[in-house]
């Protein structure tokens, strides 16, 4: 390990400190305003860890998620909460294993389509299990307080900037990257693309689903039309867009302003929150094709600054 | 007699109703480089997809060292120890020179990671002269040091046999003849090479042995001297009046 590497993982540590320590310090406000970030930071890092080097856009994150949040509403009275996330990530990792072994084999435009009519698939089927057995929504209660799940959220979000720092470092990591860049010379050279993207695709799939257990509590009463939202999909991926894929950092450089200024709006003048996504979305396409993350490296090449 | 390396018997590959290679059979022995040569559309390209994996054959079998490639996947065949280069330049644009090369090191025939793969890819840059470049983005490069970058990541892999699939095409001739130095200087340590080529002065200066395809059939083979001569083949290149 080099001298940086050390010197990151220190700074790392104290960020994520200083974080735990908002429930603390601040207003209840900013404790709701701090769950959410925690929220989007996790899910919009954990899709960059796999959509950022394959460029494989993901729009399934609202289908992890929503079976996420339904784990919880079936176990929290009979399992130990701590347990829901758990399984939530096992579930949301096999589910990611089996979409990825179908639709990784196609490329482009073909698999955005799959991943996002796969939470519609989930969201419809649940909806019909629920009117077989005559239940419309679950109740979620529990006594967690926000600021136990605001905690979880920052210890799961730990768990995936690790999980990409390590892989980072991989073989596979390496792997995604030459994938991303020429699938046939990754091939070619030697690589089982298909293996490897499907192992990485669970990645944000676990990651999705264990959030969505954490914060089923905070919803209290969940169905399927709020749980599979599709909104949520649309909203990580121009998050870690606006942030960047290029850096582990990136996506939470999307996540904070785009959260902040997503809340203004909603209090403001709640019907015009679809205005802002489009806006990032053109944002991200006309002026900042690499996000934040490759403005900060094109500034930094300009005004001198050796790496 | 020097060992057989890869063995192509009977090759067929059909797309539809087009057969692009027709039963096609010949022997690569170790430290040879065969050139398979051809007029345009002849299935030269298709022959060396068969054998990296890119193309499954429709019929007949591909042995490297007595193992069956038909059929296998493009990354088990790598693994087994067939590396290629790409008739258009094939680079990893985000990557540097070196990242490039470690690509190839990481995950082929034989497998380095690490420093020792750090190692092994910049002895590899320096012996094909791109030691000046090594930290570069492949987008700063000439074009004959992209191809230099492509047969350096094929070679990091140590395969058992290189495919250059029109290696020296689009070379003006200081590079051309620098071209063919370096891939002299492979053979000289003793690599197994198939290369398909167009420029006749490779061919004759490197190839121990040529393949001469004409739609999609083997019409000839032999050493260059031999098959360049050849009635059948000039009949191939140059049309009835000038055989």
């Amino acid at each position: 390990m080099s001298t940086r590497e050390i010197r990151n993982l220190i700074v790392s540590a104290l960020l994520i400190g200083l974080c735990c320590l908002l429930p603390v310090y601040g207003s209840p406000y900013w404790l709701t305003m701090g769950t959410t970030i925690a929220m989007y930071a996790v899910l919009s890092t954990s899709w960059a860890l796999f959509s950022g080097p394959t460029h494989y856009i993901s729009l399934a994150t609202a289908a992890f998620f929503g079976v996420g949040t339904f784990v919880t509403g079936l176990g929290f009275q009979d399992l130990p909460f701590w347990t829901l996330p758990v399984i939530a990530a096992a579930l949301g990792a096999v589910l990611a294993a089996l979409v990825g072994m179908v639709t990784l084999r196609l490329s482009g435009v073909y698999f955005v389509i799959f991943t996002l009519g796969l939470a519609e698939m989930v969201r419809q089927v649940v909806t019909w299990v629920q009117n077989q057995t005559g239940h419309r929504g679950m109740y979620v209660l529990t006594s967690l307080t926000e600021r136990e799940i605001y905690w979880m959220l920052i210890a799961l979000a730990s768990l995936v900037f690790l999980a990409g720092w390590l892989i980072g470092r991989s073989k596979l990591g390496f792997a995604l990257r030459i994938i991303g860049n020429d699938e046939t010379v990754a091939k070619h050279s030697g690589i089982d693309t298909a293996l490897a993207k499907v192992l990485l695709f669970m990645v944000p799939g676990a990651a999705a689903a264990a959030t969505g257990a954490i914060l089923a509590p905070r919803y209290i009463y969940i169905e399927p039309s709020t749980a599979f939202a599709p909104l949520l999909s649309f909203q990580v991926v121009i998050m870690a867009l606006l942030g960047g894929t290029g850096r582990l950092w990136g996506p939470i450089a999307g996540v904070i302003p785009f959260t902040l200024l997503w809340e203004a709006i909603t209090r403001q003048a709640p019907n015009q929150t679809l205005l802002l996504l489009g806006l990032a979305f053109l944002l991200i396409v006309y002026v900042l094709p690499g996000g934040f993350v490759g403005l900060w490296d094109r500034l930094r090449r300009r005004y001198g600054g050796n790496q | 007699m020097s060992k057989i390396i890869l063995q192509a018997r009977d090759v067929t590959k059909r797309f539809g109703g087009l057969v692009a290679v027709n039963g096609v059979s010949f022997d690569v022995t170790e430290h040879q480089v065969m050139g398979i040569i051809g007029p345009n559309g002849s299935g030269k390209s298709t022959m060396i997809n068969m054998i990296s994996g890119s193309f499954v054959p429709s019929a007949g079998s591909i042995q490297l060292n007595g193992r069956e490639l038909a059929g296998q996947p493009a990354h088990k065949v790598a693994r087994l120890g067939v590396g290629r280069t790409f008739q258009l330049v094939r680079l990893l644009p985000e990557l540097t020179v070196t990242q490039n090369v470690l690509a190839g090191a990481a995950f082929g025939h034989r497998r380095r990671w690490g420093p020792e793969a750090e190692r092994f890819a910049h002895t590899l840059l320096d012996r094909l002269g791109l030691g000046q470049v090594a930290g570069l983005p492949v987008s700063a490069l000439t074009y004959i040091d992209t191809k230099r970058v492509e047969l350096a990541r094929a070679l990091a892999g140590e395969p058992e046999v290189l495919l250059l699939d029109e290696w020296l095409a689009g070379l003006n001739p200081t590079e051309l003849s620098t071209g063919i130095d370096l891939i002299k200087s492979l053979r000289d340590e003793g690599r197994t090479i198939i290369l398909v080529e167009h420029v006749m002065d490779a061919i004759r200066s490197l190839c121990d042995r040529c393949v001469v395809m004409s739609s999609g059939t083997k019409i000839a083979e032999g050493t260059p001297a031999e098959v360049l001569s050849d009635r059948e083949v000039i009949r191939a290149y140059l049309g009835d009046d000038d055989a």
